[in-house]
């Protein structure tokens, strides 16, 4: 079973999706990233997506729900260099990522999860 | 389904025949797997790219393309794509036709309003997809199956 590789950095987990996924692929990210952050004791989750040149409705209720479920276990998540084509047909569709924080790129994105490259 | 692909649904709209006479090519590809969606979102992005559709309209061609794909397999038990280039002499484009031999769309008003979904999802699939493309047509009859067209047209 392919999967996407789920790194560890500090209290932090990064994950940087460079494929496009098919659905049973998104929920496998999903699984595997709530149990990482119970088993790695994880304080954020950063999902790079600059990569992706889609996000349809299926990623895009991924993403939330994963947020969703990291905030009940105690992380926060950052979303992380949206493509604009990508932003402006997410809008479109009718998909707003309600409750998902976001950052232009890792570096932000690592600043709003209070870390910094020192 | 049924013995003649892509006759699962015979529909006949203006748009269709305005396809039909404008087509440069057709491609059928298969809808039965979570494989067959990514197949048709690198399929449709490789066309749009060809044709010189923008970036943002790529993008959403292919988006919606991936909305209805899903919705073939999901709601429709599977079926096919069929998948043209269009050229009407001014202007070329992409036109794109799923078909389903499932259960049909008891209705097509609710089915099209955001947020109403039979199957646990957003229910944006289909109101989403017609957002963002430039034509959009559906024929759904009961236990015979479902049909949607979207173009895109190069601006």
């Amino acid at each position: 079973m392919e999967r996407i590789p789920i790194l560890r950095m500090g209290d932090l987990l990064l994950v940087t999706i460079q494929v496009d996924m098919h659905d049973r692929l998104a929920m496998q990210l999903q699984d595997d990233l709530t149990e990482r952050i119970v088993a790695d004791g994880a304080k954020g989750v950063l999902i790079d997506i600059s990569a992706l040149d889609l996000v349809d409705s299926f990623i895009g209720r991924m993403i939330s729900n994963t947020a969703a479920m990291a905030r009940v276990l105690d992380a926060r998540t950052v979303v992380v260099g949206m493509q604009p084509a990508v932003a402006i047909t997410l809008v479109e569709l009718g998909l707003t990522l309600h409750g998902v924080k976001t950052a232009l790129n890792v570096e932000k994105g690592m600043a709003l999860l209070g870390k910094s490259f020192e | 389904m049924s013995d003649q692909p892509g006759d699962a649904v015979l529909f006949e709209t203006a748009l269709l025949e305005h396809n039909r006479q404008h087509r440069a090519s057709r491609v059928t590809l298969p809808l039965r797997s979570d494989e067959d969606v990514v197949h048709v979102r690198k399929q449709v992005r490789e066309r749009a790219v060809a044709i010189g559709l923008s970036l943002v309209d790529q993008t959403k061609l292919v988006t919606a393309a991936s909305e209805l794909a899903r919705n073939t397999i999901k709601y429709g038990g599977g079926g096919e794509v069929l998948f043209d280039v269009l050229d009407d002499s001014l202007r070329k484009g992409i036109g794109l036709l799923f078909v389903d031999a499932g259960q049909g769309i008891p209705d097509i008003g609710k089915a099209l309003q955001d947020g109403y979904t039979t199957g646990g999802g957003l229910g944006l699939g289909l109101s989403g997809s017609k957002r963002l493309v430039d034509e959009f047509d559906i024929d759904s009859r009961p236990k015979e199956g479902t049909a949607v067209l979207i173009v895109k047209w190069k601006r």
